[in-house]
């Protein structure tokens, strides 16, 4: 099985339009894995941040049908160990926000019977709607 | 000492006894949090991509409200609350033409240009009432009760709004020392409880739950003390059934109690004070102390 690998960003139309809806540069990051590494919540992504910000910039197939950016809550906390400064949390969000135009609002909310949402506080639904919501 | 505050929804439905507490523990203290007029959600997380200008919208009508009614500065508990309206109070000073297109959307009825200023009551208390001042109001100190403080991110991530260092913070510790608890620390303190996936997945959030109750057992302690309703809900849902979970309580609920007021004055009932064996002690040692 052959792949074809483009570092060639031009023509990484994904990659431009995360780095212009996130506002990071993912050149920058030098794969060091310090946001895999402080993520509380890598063992429950199918690609921790770096190898899924590695395959968005060689234009990779498949990057917005993973599960990692879902599962991302934006706690920043890889964001405030990076040594190349970049919010990961934001590249994440805009990959939720391409895969949302893509296929439409994820409405986990809507499934849910009436007394769990009774039950969660407000700050909950709303965040969730907010997050998975276009 | 009064203050303008801005409640936040979660505060007026599941986390009513952390308001409850906090105004008990503010009225001792001679502070008087002011309720602004015409609040509204502050939409709960700070958008993270230059899209969707239109999310800021609700945070910006708090503040712009804020300064209508003719204050600087605005108290909130909610840490979900406290951050969001901090990160849109930062973008209104760095990137006011953002702010302008959403002024202008609104036939400029909210204008806002970043000069008011957003309070995390943990910092009113550290920086304005002082905790050399808590102290000195503390009547029945928690002495033998050892609690773990759990920050949590949004008081403390990004460090561009957090009131504590994002590594290591002290500020429960110190509040809670000066109350005289004992307070049992670890790494997982400030490390994320899965905050909303409470609602889309909450496997992820028992999972964190269960490793940082786990190691505040392990160090001894006998309650989880934090300041945030989301952390708290997950806490107190979200922990093992089998075996004791660690109760939780807020940190407005603990300076109550160092203060000497009643649990119900605090939002609290008989059942959460009877899960404090040291209090439970003492206060039995105090009714028998005084019936003689």
């Amino acid at each position: 099985m052959s792949m074809t690998i483009r570092a060639d960003s031009q023509a990484n139309e994904l990659l431009q339009t995360v780095e212009a809806l996130s506002g990071q540069r993912l050149a920058a990051c030098y794969q060091c894995g310090t946001c895999a590494a402080t993520c509380p919540f890598v063992a429950a992504m199918d690609l921790p941040p770096d190898r899924l910000i590695q395959q968005l910039r060689f234009g990779l197939p498949g990057v917005l049908e993973r599960r990692a950016f879902w599962v991302c809550v934006g706690c920043d906390s890889c964001a405030e160990r990076c040594p190349r400064a970049i919010a990961v949390p934001r590249v994440m969000e805009a990959l939720r926000l391409i895969a949302i135009r893509e296929r439409g609002d994820r409405l986990a909310v809507a499934q849910l019977p009436a007394a769990t949402l009774r039950d969660l506080p407000p700050i909950a639904l709303v965040a969730s709607l907010r997050r998975n919501t276009g | 000492m009064q203050l303008a505050y801005y409640p936040g929804c979660t505060i007026k439905a599941s986390a009513r006894q952390h308001e409850q507490a906090a105004l008990a523990i503010l009225r001792a203290l001679g502070v008087e949090l002011r309720e602004m007029a015409e609040w509204n959600c502050c939409g709960v997380v700070h958008t993270l991509t230059s899209a969707n200008l239109i999310r800021h919208m609700a945070p910006v009508r708090v503040l712009a409200r804020l300064r209508q009614q003719g204050a600087h500065e605005v108290v909130t508990l909610c840490d979900m609350c406290f951050n969001t309206l901090a990160r849109a109070n930062l973008l209104a000073r760095q990137q006011p033409e953002q702010f302008a297109a959403i002024s202008a959307s609104t036939d400029s009825e909210l204008r806002y240009d970043g000069d008011a200023s957003v309070l995390h009551l943990l910092q009113v208390l550290r920086d304005r009432v002082g905790l050399a001042a808590l102290r000195a109001r503390v009547r029945r100190p928690l002495r033998e009760l050892r609690v773990y403080p759990y920050y949590g991110c949004k008081l403390l991530r990004p460090s561009t709004v957090g009131i504590d260092d994002p590594e290591t913070p002290t500020l429960l510790r110190d509040l809670l020392e000066a109350l005289g608890a004992t307070v049992i620390e670890g790494h997982l303190q400030s490390r994320c409880c899965g905050a909303y996936q409470a609602v889309d997945q909450p496997g992820l959030v028992a999972e964190r739950v269960t490793a940082t109750a786990a190691q505040a057992r392990a160090g001894g302690a006998e309650a989880i003390v934090l300041s945030c309703p989301l952390c708290h809900f997950n806490f107190d849902t979200l922990q093992p059934r089998n075996g004791a979970p660690l109760p939780v309580f807020y940190y407005t609920q603990m300076i109550g109690l160092a203060f000497g007021l009643e649990p119900e004055e605090l939002g609290l009932e008989a059942r959460q004070i009877d899960q404090l064996p040291p209090l439970r002690q003492r206060d039995r040692a105090q009714a028998k102390g005084g019936a003689a």
